[in-house]
């Protein structure tokens, strides 16, 4: 089984919600990147999401966006990425999932990226700009090296989709809970419980709710409907402000 | 061949969530576009509201200049300025007939937004224009156009603050008001369907200059057919129907910025590599790490650091030839088709014009019909800022 949806069901069995913090490659700057997965870590988390820096993130919000391309400024690359977590591989207790888009990717050589994916200890790849109709070649690169591409569904994604993206997948499942970009939303709209009844349906993975989540009071009219959340916008908003990771994952302990 | 592909290129890389109204998109293209009530109106509404046929134009001083028959097919006569308008409308109707109330669309030069615009209001709809902060400030005629005709202009302030960046902005708006928006993409690029819808509304520029040209040349057709290429649209419409004409040579003219060495450039096809941006694979602009670099043209419509898949493809396949003109050799041509013939070209399609000014050598005795693409009224601003 890979070990994201081996952690997700760690914390469902502890009856907690799975922790997936998302913070963008080098930031707030490369030293403090790597003191603030080891918070993470320490603080529970289950996945560490971590961003790959691109120049044209379209899927992403402004937050995440001014974030990510501050750390590509910085000369963030994956070369950097996976040489910062081969040197400390075991040393994390959650499963690492890196983020971003595919032309990256892509230049890197999927091949190469997925066995650099191994040797660093990554379990996961979501890609951002590529649905099902483009993915055959990156899950078939990824696969021999035990990488699951992460599928990601929204509230717009028909059962027929759904049904797609459930065929073969591992790790767990990505739902979008916003019709738009990253970042975070005040109240998040009704028709989340009922899409995420029928990815609850076709998924036999942990359901991991993204997208708008600041609190874990959202959280709860959701129980039993998802497995884990996803913050990103939040938290990098609280280490902007000179916060610590810890102080951010007290709450949804 | 997979679906939306040309050759390598094209695909449909966007996130799933943009999924749903694409698909939609495909199917009205399959459903209503081929219906007796769109066919009926669109061909209506391109006589009587664009002008068409745009008519092609011999040019007598500047072919005895050059020592070649220059031809030029007039898309700066249609409504508007531009061939920009043949998909607005196109577009507008099939979102109409979709249901939509909204044409969500992007602008580099502004001509595409402007031809939106148009396409809005005559549809009883709102227009949504995207545009960099840098063109709103470059191409300021064309920002008073679209407000006249009531279109909310969102000035767009990330990145490089042009044509790539305000793509970038109006997917995400488009991902959050799919329901009720239809995005007016400009150009024969993005993801599947976009370069095919695009192609198919501008396909008319060839499909009338083959024939106005055989009419006017006993039968006989050009040597060498001619279309700058940004993203690329008019000259995939250009190109279209004499594809399949082998004596006939087909070059698309690409943007060489100032041509000086470590300057930006706009050629992708020229210089570029293959990448995955804006919904598509095809040449880009790009690093080595898969970073899109910024692009130059003193010509905002060509400043864009990709190129529609269907003309990768063509380059690919050794179709089509790609050449690159510099922003000085298309001022000069802008100059000289003014004071030569009385029509002031678009910075665009000078680039184009530019082709045969700059290979007259080469084309001697030769038959060259040449896209014009758009009018130069626009441009005068960046020009007093040059001349």
């Amino acid at each position: 089984m890979n070990p994201m949806q081996i952690k997700i069901e760690e914390a469902t069995k502890q009856g907690k919600v799975g922790l997936i913090p998302f913070l963008p490659a080098g930031f707030p700057n490369r030293e403090q990147f790597w003191k603030e997965l080891e918070e993470l870590d320490k603080a529970g988390a289950s996945v560490i999401e971590i961003g790959m820096p691109f120049s044209d993130p379209v899927a992403d919000g402004p937050v995440v966006e001014k974030a990510s391309l501050k750390c590509l400024d910085d000369g963030i690359n994956l070369a950097w990425i996976f040489e910062g977590l081969k040197k400390r591989k075991g040393q994390f207790s959650a499963a690492l999932l890196l983020m971003g888009y595919l032309n990256p990717v892509y230049q890197y050589g999927v091949d190469t990226f997925a066995a650099d994916c191994e040797a660093a200890g990554v379990s996961g790849l979501i890609i951002a700009d590529m649905p099902h109709e483009e993915s055959d070649f990156v899950k078939k690169a990824l696969a021999p090296h035990g990488v699951s591409l992460v599928p990601l569904v929204g509230l717009n994604t028909s059962k027929e989709r759904m049904k797609l993206y459930a065929d073969g997948a591992s790790g767990f499942c990505y739902f979008v809970s916003v019709l738009g970009t990253t970042g975070q939303r005040e109240s998040l709209p009704t028709l989340i419980k009922e899409k995420l009844t029928e990815a609850k349906e076709v998924f036999d993975i942990p359901i991991a709710l993204g997208f708008g989540i600041k609190h874990p009071d959202q959280l709860t009219q959701f129980e039993g409907l998802m497995d884990a959340a996803v913050f990103g916008s939040a938290l990098i908003t609280h280490i902007e402000s000179g916060k610590s990771s810890s102080e951010f994952m007290e709450p949804w302990k | 061949m997979k679906k939306g592909y040309f050759g390598d290129f094209g695909g449909q890389f966007i996130p799933e969530l943009l999924m749903p109204p694409l698909l939609e998109l495909e199917e009205a293209m399959e459903t209503i576009l081929p219906s007796e009530e769109f066919q009926t109106r669109f061909t209506n509404m391109l006589k009587e509201n664009i002008g068409r046929p745009s008519t092609i134009t011999y040019c007598p001083n500047l072919s005895k200049d050059l020592g070649l028959d220059l031809w030029l097919k007039r898309e700066d006569l249609n409504h508007s300025g531009a061939h920009k308008i043949n998909n607005t409308l196109g577009q507008g109707l099939l979102a109409k007939m979709m249901g939509k109330d909204v044409l969500l669309a992007e602008t580099g030069a502004g001509m595409h937004g402007v031809a939106t615009a148009v396409a809005a209001a005559m549809l009883d709809m709102k227009a949504v224009i995207y545009m960099g902060a840098t063109d709103i400030v470059r191409q300021a005629p064309n920002v008073g156009r679209m407000k006249l005709m009531g279109a909310e202009i969102v000035s767009v302030e990330s990145g490089t603050k042009t044509l790539k960046d305000a793509i970038n902005e109006a997917l995400r708006r488009w991902l959050a008001d799919q329901e009720t928006t239809h995005y007016c993409f400009g150009t024969a690029a993005g993801p599947h369907p976009f370069p095919t819808l695009v192609r198919e509304f501008q396909q008319v520029i060839s499909k009338e200059a083959r024939q106005q040209f055989m009419d006017r040349n006993d039968g006989d057709l050009p040597d060498v057919v001619v279309a700058c290429v940004g993203g690329g649209s008019n000259a995939i419409g250009m190109f279209h129907h004499f594809v399949p004409d082998e004596s006939v040579k087909i070059v698309g003219v690409e943007a060489a910025g100032t041509g000086e060495p470590g300057c930006d450039d706009s050629a992708p096809l020229d210089h570029g590599s293959e990448g995955v941006l804006h919904g598509m694979k095809t040449k880009l602009l790009q690093t080595d790490e898969g970073q899109i670099l910024p692009s130059h043209s003193v010509a905002p419509g060509l400043d864009y650091p990709g190129v529609g898949p269907e003309h990768a493809h063509l380059q690919d396949s050794g179709r089509g030839d790609y050449v690159t003109i510099n922003d000085s050799q298309a001022i000069n041509a802008f100059k000289i088709l003014s004071r030569r013939e009385g029509i002031i070209p678009a910075l665009e399609s000078s680039h184009a014009v530019a082709y045969a000014i700059e290979n007259k050598d080469k084309l001697q005795g030769k038959s060259v019909l040449v896209c014009l693409s758009g009018r130069g009224d626009k441009d005068l601003g960046i020009l007093d800022q040059i001349l």
